[in-house]
């Protein structure tokens, strides 16, 4: 069954106490935003293919916290071989939920590779990852929830989704603001030092 | 008699010396030995990339979460990193990258020179304070300076170690 956006990720983001979270561009942005925009989100709107690493960089650094990329098809498509860089390094910390919806939403609709045979999951454990899933019901999405909370391994899920198109919730878009504001959230007074 | 140090050592101790615990790096010869260096320290997490695009993003969030980043490439790969460069503008994120050249003094390889001669202007573009290093004695104040202007400053910096004190691959055996 492919479910809903919106509805998956306020479960992700259920009680999220210091979970860090890495939205990459486009509607996961939207997605984290509308679940409630805090200090501890990082929406990118740009770096298409970014966002996996950007979440690695964010859990070696915070090795306490557990760090949540949230991005969709088409950007974990542009930054696929950073799944292998990943799996390297293995940080304990780190989940990565893909929003499958196979296509590019922002763009007209156009199928992606996930529409066509590419698998993510199987993708991600041929590089390495212990665990790598296909979700397609609610009731996996709130496990998933909790073992993110864990820190029980490196993790990489690909979660099928409806392709419908949600009004934008926009976060801030000015990219020095929201940096500061998560290294002010994570640092405190370091972040100036 | 002691043999003098190699560069690279220098480098790795001012890398220390700045706190920069995460190494990223698409090897070159050039950067072998302190790849080396870094892989043998206990206190740096060194991150082998695939593409150098991963290394920009990975600076980006080491940087969110209070740690110092710097990447080891090769000129080429200055060219693979254009749109990613344009997040650490817009975000403000402070990074180094220590380049080795290729396409540059003494190049045998015509593959190797578009890309190498553009290097300067393509970190241009991107507003990059470029620094270089043509000799041994220059290295270790050049990275200096690039660790000062990126953490201190908060700056996008290259520096770029030139075939000039890399010494130019040639392919065959050369008799002239």
């Amino acid at each position: 069954m492919k479910l809903d956006r919106r509805k998956v990720v306020a479960e992700l983001l259920t009680e999220r106490g210091a979970l860090v979270v890495v939205a990459g561009l486009g509607a996961c942005a939207w997605d984290i935003t509308a679940a409630g925009d805090t200090a501890l989100n990082f929406p990118l709107w740009g770096g298409m293919g970014a966002a996996a690493m950007v979440g690695l960089g964010l859990a070696l650094a915070q090795p306490r916290r557990p760090v949540l990329v949230i991005t969709g098809d088409g950007e974990m498509l542009m930054g696929m071989s950073s799944l292998a860089t990943i799996a390297v390094q293995r940080p304990d910390n780190l989940s990565i939920v893909v929003l499958d919806n196979e296509q590019y939403g922002e763009t007209g609709h156009q199928a992606t590779h996930t529409a066509m045979g590419a698998e993510l999951p199987a993708i991600a454990r041929g590089c390495g990852f212990d665990h790598a899933s296909t979700i397609t019901k609610m009731g996996a999405v709130a496990e998933l929830r909790n073992t993110i909370h864990d820190r029980a391994g490196l993790r990489f899920a690909a979660i099928k989704i409806t392709p419908a198109d949600y009004p934008k919730a926009l976060p801030p878009r000015d990219g020095a603001w929201l940096k500061h504001r998560m290294r002010v959230a994570l640092l405190g007074e370091q972040a100036h030092a | 008699m002691v043999a003098a140090r190699h560069w690279s050592e220098e480098v790795f101790a001012l890398l220390r010396k700045y706190r920069a615990d995460l190494i990223s790096y698409v090897p070159d010869a050039g950067h072998a030995k302190l790849i080396d260096r870094c892989r043998a320290d206990i206190e740096t997490r060194v991150v082998p990339l695939t593409t150098e695009e991963e290394g920009v993003a990975l600076a980006t969030g080491a940087w969110l979460g209070g740690t110092r980043h710097v990447m080891l490439m090769q000129s080429s790969g200055v060219g693979n990193c254009i749109n990613m460069f344009a997040m650490l503008k817009t975000c403000q994120v402070p990074f180094l990258t220590l380049v080795t050249m290729r396409g540059d003094f003494g190049e045998f390889h015509p593959w190797q020179m578009p890309m190498g001669q553009g290097t300067p202007a393509a970190l241009g573009l991107m507003d990059f304070i470029v620094l270089r290093a043509d000799a041994a004695r220059d290295v270790a104040p050049t990275v200096e300076a690039g660790l000062r202007f990126a953490f201190n400053s908060y700056n996008r910096v290259a520096v770029l170690f030139g075939q000039r004190l890399l010494g130019a691959k040639d392919f065959r055996t050369v008799r002239e």
